[in-house]
């Protein structure tokens, strides 16, 4: 059904225009808007968590920079190579599909995952790490070679801002798995690709939390 | 205006992508070396400079706002106001209170040291009313009053 403004002006309705927008540029910027006030609320969503980590380190500085130490910063450094060009190919998948090449779209949006799937190994590795050396949150914390005061806190810390960060990077890579589907289902041309352009902001806000993330959890001064 | 134009996505060359990725790995290294050196107060400041700036990049490139429509970063810029407001208030509350009453902001219940360093676990969690975590409270409240009058420690250590 449509409203009698709505088609005016416009030969005809492509096929992925929704019926209660006027125009394909309405659609794309609707969406947009609406993942960037979504990428706000995940921001006020870390922010408590970020708070968390404010407060802590204000209270513990000289127990965050001891237990900071037991974190492996390759690894990290590691992810954060592995994350920045994760968001590298997302934003040439995007491009690809710009200019209306499939097969590269997909081979980008591969790789994108390929990559997301590294950096859950590579924290996989570290998370088994810091169990087998009793760095668990709160009460779980065993660990006795930690020269400072309450370094349990540090690790509640790193589990739930690195955990909450995973549970991201997994939410991504169901996106992009989708795009990919997507994509192979010829859902997209250059005319159209606006969900994989969403999927994009998605991941390279989860890049951008990250990029807070390394210096703050593993380059403690 | 011809719905046609309209639809024409703005396409940055690949050498931009590429240039992004590598100043943003290039800043990744810069930041890992920063942190070997000591800059006593400023270690957080200049890590956090490095980290605005590499999330600039992102932000604006990556996701596209330097060219699209600025509504879009005021939203997204607005989020960062209000989270700089909610650091900001609390961080004036925990460290600055005692300025302005008699208080120091710190954990609630001091008992709830559950491990030192010389120690190891000394006490189970919150289990506040055992004489051990008693024992140990008083002590912490000794060593909060010596250390406060000694440095800007907080008495936490």
């Amino acid at each position: 059904m449509h409203t009698p403004t709505a088609n005016t002006g416009h030969e005809e309705r492509p096929e992925f225009l929704q019926h209660h927008f006027a125009t394909v540029e309405q659609q794309r910027e609707t969406s947009k808007l609406g993942l960037w006030i979504f990428l706000v609320t995940e921001v006020l969503f870390f922010g408590g968590l970020f708070c968390f980590y404010a407060i802590y380190r204000s209270w513990y500085p000289e127990m965050f920079h001891e237990a900071h130490k037991m974190l492996d910063v390759n690894l990290g450094a590691l992810n954060t190579v592995v994350l920045i060009t994760s968001s590298l190919t997302m934003a040439l998948a995007i491009r690809s599909m710009q200019v209306g090449n499939k097969m590269w779209t997909q081979i980008n949006l591969a790789t994108t995952l390929a990559l997301a799937g590294t950096f859950l190994v590579v924290k996989f590795i570290e998370y088994s790490h810091k169990f087998h050396d009793g760095l668990e949150w709160g009460k779980f914390f065993t660990n006795t070679q930690i020269d400072g005061t309450n370094p349990h806190i540090f690790f509640s810390v790193y589990f739930t801002m690195t955990g909450l960060h995973g549970i991201h990077v997994i939410a991504g890579m169901i996106a992009i798995g989708w795009m990919m589907y997507r994509t192979s289902k010829n859902h997209f041309s250059a005319d159209y690709y606006t969900p994989i352009e969403m999927t994009g902001l998605y991941w390279h806000l989860v890049d951008l939390i990250w990029i807070f993330l390394f210096p703050l959890l593993y380059l403690v001064g | 205006m011809s719905t046609k134009a309209a639809h024409k996505p703005h396409i940055l060359p690949l050498s931009v992508y590429f240039g992004v990725a590598f100043a943003l790995l290039v800043m990744t290294v810069v930041t890992v070396y920063a942190a070997s050196i000591d800059f006593g107060e400023w270690n957080l400041v200049i890590a956090m400079l490095i980290a605005i700036f590499k999330a600039s990049l992102v932000a604006l490139i990556f996701m596209h706002l330097f060219w699209d429509d600025k509504f879009l970063a005021i939203v997204f810029v607005s989020s960062l106001v209000f989270l700089g407001f909610f650091l900001t208030l609390t961080m004036f509350d925990t460290l600055k209170r005692d300025k302005i009453y008699m208080e120091r902001g710190g954990p609630i219940v001091p008992a709830a040291v559950i491990y030192k360093a010389s120690e190891g676990v000394v006490a189970d969690s919150l289990k506040v009313d055992s004489s051990a975590a008693a024992g140990d409270s008083a002590q912490a409240a000794d060593e909060e009053d010596t250390a406060a009058s000694e440095d800007e420690n907080w008495g936490f250590e």
